[in-house]
């Protein structure tokens, strides 16, 4: 399957701290891949390395590459704001912006010069249908999106990201605030929203990650243990601390 | 070698000596076992009586202070209407004439009591300090809070906090001697005047607003900087379209109460504005400010005249202004909570 984003031979530091060890990862297109491990263990961190968000943190330094589509994202010719473009991020907590429905969705196709308001409303209404939350909010376009409850508001998150037409999804534990029904909303949406996008996910549920995604990766210390088939993963792990985490011995 | 270990409140060791001489009667709290777990140890025990005692000793205190605040609020308020009020009552001057009158020669012949002037030129003095501090105040913050951080709060927050600190007096010398022959030199006139007011106030309020402003921005949410980098967004796009909506109604806040502080302050002012009593047609006319005529003229009046009373309506504008601003500022604090 076609890798959109590999990583080689990736190591952070914090400081002296070293929190990723020579990560070696490939990312298969429309998929949905789950990062799982206990916390600090640098899965988190790892995914913010995906979209350069670790380069608003002072003290990181980066050794290795990521490519997405064979380019390296660490290169010197490489535009920040056009890979975040690219590779979208969902947070933990839903952090909309304090405008209205329309103006957060619209945030960032503005960004990246659209100016056309129909087109505008073409890409809002486009990216919450994409988000599913179109039908309940199609009348209150204009409210404020802090009205919202934090399952329609990590969906309006989700519909923000969407409109800047990423390739790539990070979800940074984006259900671990929300309520069960608005994780299973998400879940649905996530499963929904692979025929078109990558989805790369961290989550520290690890029955969210059988349910939702096709790869499973684990991270211990730093280090990647165990990347898998998700299925395979839970059944029938290599790593002997894949089975301890998975049953349950630890974390 | 005491020194050396520092006995730490809870300690155990160190907290039985200390309650041992404490009143030793057994009353129903002190029945359970306490001990040095519970509570501070180091505090003796009380009896239920002698414990009402000192709470009503605590609430008696505190009664007393705010009595006297209040009184002393109250009574001040009372004074200036009462004062205020009796040029209009007593002596007869029309609050139209007063508050629309652009005339002001109280030992004139027939005396007149207009002090628009006054009122027109601490709004235009105290409004455009703030159109020339909020902007600064904004981007310095900014600078402390997003750009550099370490280098702000160690050295620009020190020193804008340090502005907050100069006397007023020597902010209307700096200004009487730098300001006014600046502006004199580029635009027609003494260069004293309201342009030359606002900008020494400018200086004065900058500390308000930029330390208001310091704090919203440092309190947002970070996720309102993350979520619109993560979409692409370049540091000033974050800073224009993201941050600054964000924190303009505390940044207002700001505004009105370095607004509030300007049209107070007197001294500053009326070292650097002229003080000719009339509406100037420039800003850099010879104006008067409502503070600076009650400076000036205060010592040349004869209680309970007229001429003394209606210094002290100007000062009941400058309350009920007061007033107002501390109004505006309490709607805008409801507005930017919701």
């Amino acid at each position: 399957m076609n890798q959109v984003m590999e990583i080689d031979r990736l190591n952070l530091h914090y400081g002296d701290f070293h929190a990723l060890k020579e990560i070696n990862l490939g990312i298969p297109e429309k998929t949905v891949t789950a990062f799982i491990g206990p916390s600090g263990c640098g899965k988190s961190t790892f995914l913010r390395t995906l979209n350069r968000m670790n380069d608003l943190v002072p003290g990181v330094q980066i050794g290795g590459s990521v490519k997405l589509d064979g380019q390296d994202i660490y290169g010197a010719d490489t535009d920040v704001e056009v890979l975040r473009k690219r590779v979208g991020m969902v947070f933990q907590q839903p952090n909309p912006f304090p405008k209205s429905i329309f103006d957060n969705v619209a945030y960032g196709p503005r960004l990246h010069g659209i100016r056309d308001k129909s087109r505008l409303n073409d890409i809002v209404e486009r990216s919450l249908r994409g988000a599913s939350l179109w039908e309940e909010v199609k009348d209150l376009l204009g409210k404020s999106a802090l009205s919202l409850s934090g399952g329609q508001q990590q969906r309006l998150c989700i519909a923000r990201a969407l409109a800047v037409e990423p390739e790539v999804l990070l979800m940074d534990e984006a259900t671990s605030a929300l309520d069960p029904i608005s994780t299973l909303k998400i879940e649905e949406l996530v499963r929904e929203l692979k025929k078109e996008y990558t989805i790369v996910m961290v989550t520290h549920n690890m029955h969210q990650a059988a349910r939702v995604s096709d790869r499973t990766v684990f991270f211990l210390n730093g280090e990647l243990v165990e990347a898998e088939e998700t299925e395979k993963l839970f059944s029938n792990p290599t790593d002997a601390r894949t089975e301890d985490y998975i049953t349950g011995r630890f974390g | 070698m005491n020194a050396m270990r520092q006995p730490s409140p809870g300690g155990p060791g160190d907290a039985k000596p200390a309650a041992a001489p404490a009143q030793g009667k057994p009353d129903s709290a002190g029945a359970k076992k306490g001990g040095p777990s519970a509570g501070n140890p180091a505090r003796p025990k009380r009896s239920r009586r002698s414990r009402t005692a000192s709470e009503w000793q605590g609430k008696a205190y505190t009664l007393i202070c705010v009595a006297i605040l209040i009184v002393t609020i109250f009574s001040m308020v009372f004074f200036v209407a009462s004062k205020g009020l009796a040029t209009f009552f007593t002596n007869g001057v029309s609050v139209s004439e007063f508050l629309t009158g652009i005339k002001w020669s109280p030992d004139g012949e027939p005396p007149s009591f207009g002090a628009l002037p006054f009122i027109t030129g601490s709004f235009a003095t105290s409004i455009l300090a703030a159109c020339i501090a909020a902007p600064l105040s904004f981007c310095a913050a900014v600078f402390m809070t997003e750009l550099m951080p370490k280098f702000g709060k160690r050295f620009m927050q020190p020193v804008i906090e340090l502005l907050a600190g100069i006397p007023s007096v020597v902010y209307g010398f700096v200004g009487l001697s730098v300001v006014v022959p600046f502006l004199r030199s580029i635009f027609p006139g003494q260069g004293l005047g309201i342009a030359a007011g606002a900008i020494v106030l400018s200086i004065m309020i900058l500390p308000t607003i930029t330390s208001i402003a310091t704090d919203s921005l440092s309190n947002l949410p970070r996720g309102l900087k993350e979520g619109s980098y993560a979409l692409g967004a370049t540091r000033w796009q974050t800073i224009s379209r993201s941050i600054l909506p964000a924190v303009l109604p505390s940044m207002l806040t700001g505004v009105v109460l370095g607004i509030a502080r300007a049209f107070g302050e007197a001294l500053a002012v009326q070292m650097v504005i002229g003080n000719s009593p009339h509406i100037p047609r420039s800003l850099f006319e010879s104006a008067s400010t409502l503070t600076s005529v009650i400076t000036l003229s205060m010592g040349n009046t004869v209680k309970d005249t007229v001429q003394n009373n209606v210094l002290w309506s100007l000062a009941l504008v400058l309350l009920v202004m007061t007033f107002v601003f501390v109004g505006i500022v309490r709607l805008l604090e409801r507005r930017a909570r919701r």
